[in-house]
């Protein structure tokens, strides 16, 4: 299982702020991970549209998208950063 | 070497005299303290379009994120003090949300580190701003010019 965390206008979208998924059979890294999320359709599909405009942190630490995705890590996705 | 998240206001007269006390070795502190803005003037808005702000960050990462970017500063840097504050929660117009502060021997250091932790923080820490406005809630777009302005730093000092 992995843990999946969204964060501002991906949560709203996706209509949750967290869930688990059992990372399902091929999917090695992020890039993955999201084709397969986007695949769900609906929230996910639209939050996922422009990946330009999605950042990803992999426990916690800012990761490209070729960074892989193993059972329980913890993955985040969300727009960039407007704190300060 | 304090980084604090936080919902509650802070004083920011009190942590300044907490961050020098007892450390007479300090001749400067420079201090950046950021506030919730009741309107975008690029954006041509009027006074009083953005009615309050609410933060929201990601538990954990943030922290962690506050505190690599303080060690950076210090290792890049020579600080005898540093603290961060970020508020998350809902604040109203001219609310603090963020307070960084750098203290050193000398000022240059401590205006440096200063300028250096709140470009970061920007362009780095995981919050992102909601705005309530009369049509509704917006969340804010992230702005080119805070990455510009975090690259600059890309290159270590000296």
């Amino acid at each position: 299982m992995i843990k999946l965390l969204y964060f501002a206008w991906l949560r709203s979208k996706i209509g949750l702020a967290e869930e688990e998924l059992a990372l399902p059979p091929g999917i090695r890294d992020v890039a993955g991970l999201i084709a397969h999320l986007q695949t769900r359709g609906g929230g996910y599909a639209d939050a996922l549209s422009n990946l330009a405009v999605v950042k990803v942190a992999v426990n916690q630490e800012y990761v490209p998208f070729s960074h892989p995705v193993v059972p329980g890590d913890e993955v985040a996705l969300f727009p960039p950063v407007t704190g300060g | 070497m304090a980084v604090r998240v936080q919902q509650a206001d802070f004083d920011i007269g009190a942590e300044l005299t907490a961050l020098t006390q007892g450390n007479p070795g300090i001749g400067g502190v420079c201090c950046f303290t950021g506030l919730v803005r009741d309107l975008h003037p690029q954006a041509g808005e009027q006074a009083g379009t953005v009615r309050a702000l609410t933060l929201e960050h990601y538990p954990g990462m943030t922290e962690r994120q506050l505190a690599a970017i303080e060690a950076e500063a210090r290792a890049r840097w020579p600080l005898e003090a540093c603290l961060i504050i970020h508020r998350y929660g809902r604040m109203e117009p001219g609310e603090k949300i963020v307070l960084v502060a750098c203290a050193s021997a000398h000022r240059e250091a401590a205006f440096d580190a200063c300028r250096f932790l709140m470009d970061w923080l920007k362009s780095k820490a995981p919050f992102w701003k909601l705005e309530e406005t009369g049509r509704g809630t917006r969340w804010v777009d992230s702005r080119h010019s805070d990455e510009e302005a975090a690259r600059r730093w890309d290159q270590p000092a000296g």
